[in-house]
């Protein structure tokens, strides 16, 4: 389905000099630095799998999707995306491949939704009586009833993004990519989301690629792990294998009602392996493992032995992982 | 090409609703018309006061130009130069390069839909509304009106491919509002919009003839009052049809150019 050999996109960035003479130099002898957003990467894709895509911030993500999309053309490399060079033959490649970016909406913003769906079955070429139907699956799938005729900037975030999908997938494309789908979204809305995908992805054998940065929506949907960072990629595999390797890290964060002391937690904690510091009298942070100590553990001793108000508790984030395997400091 | 018309359709009556559904943009700007239109008439009734011929034409036919030409404006006018420049700066035209339709081709889809909507709820009842109250000529003749109508379309030819070149400046400045402002003022004065052209100096007449802008308003006006007949009018009607295809061609291989080149803002 996707196929990239040591694909590659520079962008060629100004470099402002520094002061007021600088600025006036800017005017005519223009300083450039070339930047890879994308560096050699080679990917392959099959039909019907659902991959994350993860990395960090500019991590390069993003341009990676729009090459592959046919958005953005490759500064270099190989590319075959279900049998077409996307940014050569644009329009026909882009009749049979869905695209969601979360953060940039692609209905139009003061008609109601219902308005988007139809121009976008035009747009693809959609039979009418295929239209109503495929229509009325999604609707009763998202439950989109309720805001159908509500002009797109009136909706909540969790209701757009429903339509967001609705709009990538009315054609049954038989690849989609998906920017982000589920950002800012609660966990309800998250949820029914990853529900609809894994579902869509059954019925009509849809390829997803799916970039994130919530490890839970791959954790739900992929098997298979792509990460990115600095334009290359330093991990593809299964999710399974990443977690094991570094996705256990957790911190708790405890605030007390009354202050403790440092040397006191760990004693408390003498017998696991668990870091305790703290940043005010009133709260500590400890971190560790959930390979070697269950959190649960540690939660329980807290609350046994201290005068706990709160307690809030993290997963290592997936920045946290990419920059552990960038420095080396973890082996895949 | 069923396929195509349908889609047609829909753009149209989706840019109608677009419409439609700014109603204050919609009565301020039939209100904008409204002034630029009579305090025109006042200033150049001022102005024929004490004479009755200025650069050879009469107070009515002054008149009549200024009206014919405001009304034009009111059909071919629009904003597609903002929109596409809003689109690079925001980078939603990377949901629109992920479509399958030729990115140019459905702005211009776009704009021939609002061009529609603006003959209807602007150029008709603005039409009715100013040979109510001014003294505005009929056409020279029913052909002359004829040709006026062919004319108005090159002008929106004209005019709505500047507008795709200014709006696509956008992938080389991020700061677009000073070039879009340049192009309305240019295009205002230099198509004969405010001033007839015939009364500019004789030598920034003959630079003008070069340029496309008085293909915008001059041409179709001077062919609503019969002052362009036989060779001169198919001489004007070619130069408008060249200028359309001419400034179409850049306008395609500028965003042929900017694609390869194109930064999506925001990631």
């Amino acid at each position: 389905m996707i196929e990239a050999l040591g694909l590659t996109k520079e962008f060629r960035l100004f470099q402002r000099r520094e002061g007021v003479m600088g600025a006036v130099r800017d005017l005519w002898d223009r300083d450039y630095q070339t930047v890879k957003a994308v560096d050699q990467i080679d990917l392959k894709v099959n039909r019907g799998e659902m991959v994350g895509y993860i990395g960090a911030n500019g991590a390069g993500k993003s341009t990676t999707i729009k090459m592959l999309s046919g958005i953005l053309v490759p500064s270099s490399g190989h590319l075959v995306v279900n049998g077409f060079v996307p940014h050569k033959e644009r329009v026909e490649f882009c009749r049979r491949i869905g695209v969601v970016f979360g953060q940039r909406s692609q209905l139009w913003w003061d008609l109601a939704v219902s308005e988007s769906f139809r121009l976008l079955s035009r747009v693809y070429r959609i039979p009418e009586s295929v239209y109503r139907q495929r229509l009325d699956r999604f609707v009763e799938l998202l439950e989109m009833a309720d805001f159908l005729h509500i002009p797109v900037r009136k909706l909540s975030l969790g209701q757009r993004m429903r339509c967001e999908l609705t709009a990538a997938l009315l054609h049954h494309p038989d690849l989609v990519f998906l920017d982000e789908p589920t950002i800012g979204l609660d966990v309800l809305a998250k949820d029914r989301i990853r529900r609809f995908l894994s579902e869509i992805n059954q019925e009509l054998g849809t390829t997803v690629l799916l970039t994130t940065h919530d490890l839970s929506d791959i954790e739900a949907l992929c098997s298979r792990v792509v990460m990115i960072d600095k334009g290359k990629i330093v991990y593809d595999g299964s999710l399974g294998k990443l977690q094991d390797s570094f996705g256990q890290g957790r911190t708790i964060k405890v605030d007390f009602s009354a202050p403790v002391n440092l040397a006191e937690l760990h004693a408390s904690f003498g017998h696991l392996p668990v870091r305790w510091e703290t940043p005010e009298s009133r709260r500590a942070i400890a971190t560790f493992s959930a390979k070697e100590v269950a959190p649960a553990e540690v939660m329980k001793i807290l609350i046994d032995q201290y005068p706990v108000l709160d307690i809030a508790i993290d997963a290592t984030k997936i920045e946290e992982i990419v920059k552990e395997i960038y420095q080396g400091s973890v082996m895949v | 090409m069923n396929a195509w018309l349908k889609l047609q359709y829909e753009v149209i009556r989706i840019q109608f609703m677009k419409m439609l559904a700014y109603r204050v943009v919609y009565f301020t700007g039939v209100f904008n018309y409204a002034i630029n239109i009579g305090a025109y008439y006042f200033l150049w009734e001022a102005i024929y006061r004490h004479r009755s011929l200025i650069g050879g034409l009469t107070l009515e036919q002054m008149v009549t130009y200024v009206a014919v030409a405001w009304i034009s404006r009111t059909f071919y006018f629009n904003n597609v130069d903002r929109e596409i420049a809003d689109d690079v700066r925001t980078g939603k035209v990377a949901v629109e390069l992920a479509r399958p339709y030729d990115y140019l081709t459905f702005k211009i889809s776009g704009a021939l839909g609002e061009a529609l909507f603006r003959l209807f709820f602007f150029t008709v009842p603005g039409s009715i509304f100013v040979y109510l109250l001014f003294p505005v000529a009929w056409p020279a003749s029913m052909a002359s009106f004829g040709w006026f109508g062919l004319s108005i379309i090159l002008s929106f030819a004209v005019n709505n491919a500047i507008n795709l070149l200014t709006g696509m400046t956008a992938f080389y400045t991020l700061n677009t509002t000073g070039i879009i402002r340049a192009k309305h003022i240019s295009i205002d004065l230099l198509s004969g919009l405010v001033v007839p052209i015939s009364l500019f100096p004789e030598g920034l007449q003959l630079w003008l003839k070069w340029l496309p802008f008085q293909s915008i308003a001059f041409v179709p006006t001077m062919i609503y009052t019969g002052a362009l007949q036989g060779d001169a009018l198919v001489d004007a009607l070619s130069r408008q049809f060249l200028w359309a295809l001419l400034l179409s061609v850049l306008a395609w291989a500028l965003f042929a150019i900017a694609r390869r080149k194109m930064v999506v803002q925001g990631g």
